[in-house]
């Protein structure tokens, strides 16, 4: 059998940095990353940008070059998926039936699309937009200008919308909630949000629920919603949230449920076996220590960074600051902290400017703020809710005046 | 191709040279030197990619949000610059390059 001193599961943001970490930490032992897909780490975050506009090889969404790799001796083992774990033995068992042995494991498979049940939810050019893969089948629908239906106004549900309308398509955006964007930012932010995609031409139906998909020949040509109304669709990509890998983790008895489980040294209940990434619950400092799971390049980072040290015996827990970008069109989303639990929300600079800030304030402090094309407010937030700065309300919602002289006297 | 020093966070001096047409942030961590997070893939979103850069010639100009998040860092020195930022030019002077401070 096979085995090395640290074997990371998933070869991606969270698996990619943690191998790289350990390494710059010294760490001499044997390094093998198992990944079930076909390519080495790469970032998802151009899938809905750059790349999918073709302005960016996927060669430069590498993490690192191939060379990089083996310089380092670190072992990737592509198309190796993990389907159990067996704490006590120490050993993984894959998809193919082989076992691999480890002193240390660390978890870092991230989620796979959730995906609808709805009648013809497995109808050819229903896409998903998670990997490369993903990116390439849609990419290749997008030279003639078609009709496209996007479930879900998420993050990437808009970015994709942002997209395709700068490619000439018609899209239509579908989304449950009464906003987009719900999940994650304020009320203003989600209005604004709406109305740029709507004077760049994007269809959106708010409240829309979906009952099923109608094709021919196996693929799809209509959305049909609970209300009979039917939307004629070339194809649809679906982007409703992630679903955490962890099945065989929770198997193996690690604690956990919606994500598994970790302390702030990333360490699962299960001894030496780790987790980072979008499946990792966490006790998130800036969510004034509620159980979070952060779906972000910061968090992936972050906490692999954190895993790694505590697996080379340099535990340091886990604080960085929560943060997140997103690009639509002309617009440079920048998200710092975590507004949950805000008990004031201030609106900062001009929205009919197109730059502008939503403070989020818990108690007088500063705890998450969302900036639309306002960097120098995003610069100067991180640092603010970093030090739950207490701000003075009146002062802070001036956007003429600098961030950073808005402090509570 | 354009010669670079870069000296890492643990004093370490990487001496060599590099296409252009590629930004110094990728050239740093294409290079194999680790301390090049550069976590939103070089769209000018953070600020971990700060370095300290001299050259004899001028570099690009720098951008009003390259400018606000370098601001937003507490290590920011004249030469800071978003290695992001700096595309690797023919012909162009070598670059003395130092990796900025984790923030
Ligand atoms: C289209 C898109 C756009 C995004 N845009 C942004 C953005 O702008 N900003 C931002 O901060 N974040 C963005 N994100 C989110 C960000 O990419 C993720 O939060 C991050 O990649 C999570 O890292 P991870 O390592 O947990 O998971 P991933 O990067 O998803 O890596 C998990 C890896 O594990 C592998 N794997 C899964 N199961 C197994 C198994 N059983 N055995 C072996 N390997 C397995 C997978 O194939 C994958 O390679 C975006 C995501 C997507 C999909």
């Amino acid at each position: 059998m096979s085995a090395s001193d640290v074997l990371i599961v998933g070869g991606g943001q969270a698996g990619a940095t943690a191998a790289i970490t350990l390494r710059q930490l010294g760490f001499t032992g044997s390094v093998v990353i198992l990944e079930a897909t076909a390519e080495l780490p790469y970032e998802r975050p151009p899938l809905s940008k750059d790349y999918m506009l073709g302005q960016r090889t996927f060669e430069t969404c590498l993490i690192r070059p191939a060379r990089f790799w083996a310089e380092q001796k670190i072992d990737i083992l592509t198309n190796a998926a993990v389907t159990a774990i067996d704490p006590t033995r120490q050993q993984v068992t894959l998809a193919n039936g082989r076992n691999f042995g480890f002193g240390k494991l660390l978890w870092a498979t991230g989620g796979t699309p959730r995906r609808l049940t709805c009648p013809g939810a497995d109808l050819a050019s229903v896409f998903t937009l998670h990997d490369k893969k993903d990116a390439d089948a849609i990419a290749a629908k997008l030279d003639v200008p078609r009709r496209a239906v996007v479930i879900g106004g998420g993050y990437i549900g808009l970015e994709m919308a942002a997209v395709l309308r700068k490619r000439g398509h018609h899209v239509t955006v579908l989304e449950a909630q009464e906003r987009v964007l719900a999940r994650v930012a304020g009320e203003a932010l989600s209005r604004f949000i709406e109305a740029e995609h709507r004077a760049h031409g994007v269809e959106i139906r708010l409240g829309a629920q979906l009952r099923e998909f109608r094709g021919a020949n196996g693929a799809v040509t209509s959305v049909v919603l609970v209300n009979g109304e039917e939307l004629p669709a070339d194809f649809v990509i679906t982007g409703i949230g992630i679903v955490p890998v962890v099945a065989p983790l929770l198997a193996a008895g690690a604690a956990g449920g919606n994500g598994v489980e970790v302390d702030e040294f990333c360490a699962t209940s299960l001894p030496g076996i780790y987790a980072a990434g979008d499946g990792a619950r966490h006790h998130n400092r800036f969510a004034q220590g509620e159980w979070v799971r952060l779906e972000s390049v910061q968090n992936a980072t972050d906490q692999a960074i954190t895993a790694a040290h505590a697996i080379a015996g340099q535990a340091k827990p886990y604080e960085a600051l929560p943060w997140f970008w997103s690009n639509q069109y002309d617009l440079r989303l920048q998200s710092a902290g975590l507004n949950m639990g805000h008990d004031t929300a201030l609106l900062r600079g001009d929205q009919a400017a197109r730059s502008f800030a939503i403070l989020y304030l818990r108690e007088g402090r500063l705890i998450a703020l969302d900036c639309v094309n306002r960097t120098k407010d995003y610069a100067a937030g991180k640092a603010l809710v970093s030090s739950g700065a207490r701000l003075d309300a009146s002062r802070a919602a001036d956007g003429n005046i600098p961030l950073k002289e808005t402090l509570a006297g | 191709m354009v010669d670079l020093v870069v000296i890492d966070r643990t004093g370490a001096e990487h001496k060599f040279a590099a296409a252009p047409g590629m930004s110094l942030m990728e050239t740093i961590r294409d290079q194999g030197i680790y301390d090049i997070k550069a976590l939103c893939g070089g769209s000018c979103s953070c600020a971990t990619c700060h370095v300290y850069v001299d050259s004899e010639a001028p570099l690009s100009a720098m951008s009003e949000d390259e400018d606000d998040l370098l601001d937003g860092t507490s290590e920011r020195q004249k030469n800071s610059r978003l290695a992001c930022q700096v595309i690797l030019a023919e012909g162009m002077a070598p670059l003395h390059v130092i990796i900025a401070p984790e923030d």
